[in-house]
């Protein structure tokens, strides 16, 4: 497999699992894919670049993959104060988007109807906040599947 | 007055979203190809027209759900439905686990397990095989995830492979997606109280 897959690289599976992730190669080229338009989109809305990468960096420390946390931290730049979950963003006036990304991503099965309508009330249009739910929901599967092969790895050892 | 429903069944419920989805008559062209819209397919679903809005992902996101859930080889689709579900049972995403549900009993051809997953929670009374599949479904959704070496060993113990356990790791982290998307987006209500 290619190292440019932040997946693998993360999961620390080269040279170990390489035969059994090859049968699911188009699936990690895909996930590449996904990650490069939710990460760095052509068309970002209201969120740039590195305030994705900042708030990547965010989800994937609220999960405890530090390994993945500090990938994605290189990347935010001026925002890279927001990837610490300490951090409420009121300042930035990015209170209502920090405390939305963080419920997604932490406590899911909590969210509910108010919670989009806080984002709105703040000025957040549907599409960004449609972009803000895909950033979300894809580092949820990213962070799950390194942490995985990480423990299929382990087994092997 | 549309009452979400908050209980889990097999019986899939309407989807509604909570923000307003991407205008078919002003799509463009690039929501348009994400859609596959065609003259004679024209119809779309509202939550397929809600991640319109963010079009580029919308377009990698459909194949590489069809590759994790269809593919062939490895872990069979009905347990990789099991993954699934465990995902949205921890989430509580109503809508994805009774589409998930639906599919496992489908696939199976009995309403057994998934009967008792609803009625009994987490602690139903399982096979050793589907008892190691959901244990580690629900430990990798946690937040952070809580699956271990000894999740995986009873994985192991119970017969499956390596490449079924690579299966099941993405079936379920998948969910950790889906489910952020349909529980965040929307409410699962009845159809015949959802206004159309």
């Amino acid at each position: 497999m290619t190292p440019e897959l932040t997946t693998l690289r993360m999961a620390g599976t080269d040279g170990v699992l390489e035969a059994v992730i090859a049968t699911r190669a188009n699936i990690f080229e895909m996930t590449q894919a996904a990650e490069d338009a939710v990460l760095r989109p052509k068309a970002p809305g209201a969120w740039p670049h590195s305030l994705r990468a900042a708030l990547a960096a965010r989800i994937a420390t609220l999960n405890a993959q530090t390994a993945l946390a500090r990938h994605y931290a290189t990347g935010a730049g001026d925002d890279a104060a927001l990837a610490d979950p300490a951090q409420d963003g009121a300042a930035r006036g990015l209170g209502p988007v920090l405390a939305f990304m963080d419920k997604v991503a932490a406590d899911t099965r909590q969210v509910v109807a108010g919670d989009i309508a806080a984002l709105q009330a703040a000025g957040i249009s549907d599409a960004d906040i449609v972009r803000l739910a895909e950033l979300n929901a894809f580092l949820a599967y990213q962070i799950r599947v390194v942490a995985g092969l990480r423990l299929l790895r382990e087994a092997r050892a | 007055m549309t009452k979400p429903i908050t209980k889990f069944t097999r019986n899939v419920p309407h989807w509604q979203p909570r923000v307003v989805p991407v205008d078919l008559a002003e799509a463009t062209a690039e929501q348009l190809d994400a859609l596959q819209v065609t003259p004679s397919n024209t119809k779309v679903s509202a939550y397929v027209l809600t991640l319109a809005h963010d079009v580029e992902s919308l377009k990698v996101r459909s194949p590489l759900f069809n590759a994790i859930m269809y593919d062939k080889g490895g872990m069979s689709r009905a347990e990789r439905e099991l993954g699934a579900l465990g995902a949205s049972m921890v989430n509580h995403c109503i809508y994805c686990a009774a589409v998930h549900a639906d599919r496992h009993a489908q696939l199976e051809k009995s309403t057994e397990v998934t009967d008792r997953l609803f009625r009994d929670g987490a602690r139903a009374d399982l096979g050793p095989r589907d008892r190691a599949i959901f244990d580690f479904a629900v430990a990798l959704s946690q937040c952070p995830p809580q699956a271990t070496a000894s999740h995986v060993a009873a994985l192991k113990a119970a017969g499956l492979d390596e490449a079924e356990i690579l299966d099941l790791i993405l079936s379920t982290s998948l969910f950790g997606w889906a489910n952020r998307l349909m529980h965040v987006l929307g409410d699962p209500v009845r159809p015949d109280s959802a206004g159309k």
